[in-house]
């Protein structure tokens, strides 16, 4: 098998952990805020258990990095054309449907990838994938759920679920757009190339939206650059901005 | 406990020769620390006094995620986000538990819900206060959880089983939050000066609002004294709040950070600290609605129970639907 590239993995490793550290972000504005107090609990869970595999992806990056950095030190002081998450997870709350569409895009794509990552040559990958796959497992189970009880609810909810679909849809493309550091991944068995996983993805979604009543876009339109770093919306600029600000601010400080 | 100013007949405690038979038979299993049931005989003046004080906790709780929700986005490190995320967590946890407790005396969450989002039922004055420095998540933890566990720690024993079996619950999982608290305090007492100016902020800012959290003086109230006859109130407001500036000030010492208070002095011959007492108007004004955060907190929860309102239609004519189906198909 390929020997894998340092500065490759390190990158696979970023994609990992920043998807889970903004969509942790995201997730976490709602904490207070949601539409009634179990989904305040689930909320909090599904952002603690993002945050916590980002400790894991970006320890590893770090350690793989070799500059002496330490996960806090990835996730807080990089600027946003180092960031490396799909633009999908990037993108502001809107309503409660619109986050539930884009966690249940998200935890489709996610639970299909960790599965395959069960299988990684590189040790530390697999027992990372270990751990996140029993939680992602839980968190598509429950996106699923409520996307099928909004889709397949009221006239209101459906077509908001609706609404929720045909906006993000045009961001799930990204998920599967592979590059030279897959195609390099994949040859030394480290990860799958994720233009492999799209068939799963598809019949996974297929069956929850179609059971949610809900019609997917005809288009393939696919807005990137976020996991290359080219090009990232406006939004995460503002997510840095909140994020990191204490550590900006008061550098070198102990918290 | 964050209950303040509950008040209970109004009428003050009756002695036995003024009581049914029913109302002896209570008294006596109360007096015997005999707990009551849900399903047992109970005054209502028992009953409704109950409601308010676990209503206004669990609301206590619900409305206390949002001055610590403020920081989860902020949070400097990824560890200290985990565990304010988890805390504010429990603290929803902590509010279902009491409206489940509350529900067992014959108040559904909604109505409890509505009474909250109306302001015909209050939540603890500390709500009221902004977090405005990362210090303040610390002092939260150590002052706030700190006054909320001196009251919940003996209303484990309370006579209402099902407040009782929630305050244990409860118990466990305010002291890790306390003890989370002083650990931000640590790091930012012993931190860069910025980091000591902000942990010294919080504490000036939040040393009187949690002296209030114990309510004013209640030595002579008669709402109290049939409270703690009916065992749901243990300690007088006085003792807990002396108990609470005793438990702080050496640790207060410990962090090398001062008590924003000139008269506080050890009082060797009562064995406690003297102390001044905060503002009393101040209190009242926040009761009234006229505290820092009162509009925004309260508008903050009517938001989220409007916006929510199409979620909450959209599943249960989901789950109604699939109960149809089901029944359809059988």
């Amino acid at each position: 098998m390929a020997e894998v590239d340092k500065t490759q993995l390190a990158q696979f490793l970023l994609r990992m952990g920043d998807n889970t550290l903004i969509l942790g972000h995201r997730v976490s504005e709602w904490c207070g805020h949601s539409p009634v107090l179990e989904e305040d609990i689930a909320l909090a869970n599904t952002a603690l258990d993002l945050l916590g595999q980002t400790s894991l992806w970006l320890g590893y990056a770090a350690e793989v990095r070799g500059t002496g950095e330490t996960a806090d030190d990835v996730a807080f002081l990089r600027d946003a054309w180092d960031f490396r998450n799909l633009l999908l997870v990037e993108l502001p709350n809107g309503d409660f449907g619109r986050t539930m569409m884009r966690q249940f895009l998200f935890d489709a794509f996610h639970s299909v990838l960790l599965g395959r990552l069960l299988q990684s040559s590189d040790q530390t990958v697999r027992e990372i994938a270990e751990k996140a796959s029993k939680e992602v497992a839980y968190h598509v189970e429950r996106s699923a759920d409520t996307v099928v009880g909004l889709g397949d609810g009221t006239e209101e909810s459906h077509a908001r679920m609706q609404a929720a679909l045909d906006y993000l849809w045009p961001y799930v493309g990204e998920m599967f757009a592979s590059d030279e550091t897959d195609r390099a991944l994949a040859a030394a068995g480290v990860a799958p190339d994720p233009a492999n996983l799209r068939d799963d993805f598809d019949a996974l979604i297929g069956k929850v939206l179609a059971e949610a009543t809900l019609h997917i876009p005809d288009s393939d339109f696919a807005h990137k650059g976020g996991r290359t770093g080219a090009m990232h919306t406006e939004h995460l600029g503002h997510i840095l901005c909140q994020m990191q600000w204490l550590q900006r601010v008061y550098p070198n400080a102990n918290w | 406990m964050y209950a303040q100013m509950i008040k209970s007949t109004g009428e003050g405690v009756k002695s036995r020769d003024e009581m049914s038979p029913e109302e002896a038979a209570f008294q006596e299993k109360v007096d015997a620390d005999i707990k009551i049931e849900p399903r047992d005989w109970m005054p209502e003046g028992y009953r409704k006094t109950l409601i308010r004080q676990i209503g206004q906790h669990a609301h206590s709780e619900i409305v206390g995620q949002l001055p610590e929700g403020n920081w989860i986005t902020r949070a400097p490190t990824l560890e200290r986000k985990m565990i304010l995320l988890a805390k504010v967590q429990d603290e929803a946890g902590h509010g279902l538990y009491l409206y489940s407790a509350a529900e067992t005396l014959g108040v559904t969450r909604d109505e409890l819900t509505e009474a909250l989002l109306t302001g015909k039922m209050k939540y603890s004055s500390i709500f009221n206060y902004p977090t405005l420095n990362w210090a303040d998540i610390g002092a939260v933890g150590w002052l706030v959880d700190g006054a909320a566990i001196m009251n919940q720690v003996p209303l484990q024993r309370t006579s209402y089983g099902p407040y009782s079996r929630a305050m244990i619950r409860i118990c466990k999982e305010e002291s890790f939050h306390q003890r989370q608290g002083y650990d931000i305090m640590m790091k930012m007492a012993q931190g860069t000066p910025e980091q000591k100016k902000m942990a010294q902020d919080a504490l000036n800012r939040y040393w009187y609002p949690s002296l209030m959290m114990f309510g004013p003086s209640d030595a002579e109230s008669v709402h109290s004294a049939q409270s703690m006859a009916w065992k749901i109130k243990v300690n007088t407001n006085d003792e807990l709040r002396q108990k609470f500036v005793d438990q702080t000030v050496p640790q207060a010492e410990y962090l090398g950070l001062t008590v924003p208070d000139e008269n506080l002095k050890w009082n060797e011959e009562k064995g406690g600290h003297d102390f001044s007492e905060p503002d009393w108007t101040e209190f009242f004004d926040v009761l009234k609605g006229n505290g820092p955060c009162n509009t925004d907190r309260l508008n903050a929860r009517v938001k989220a129970w409007e916006d929510g309102e199409w979620v909450r239609d959209g599943l249960l004519a989901h789950a109604e639907k699939k109960a149809a189906r089901k029944v359809a198909a059988e």
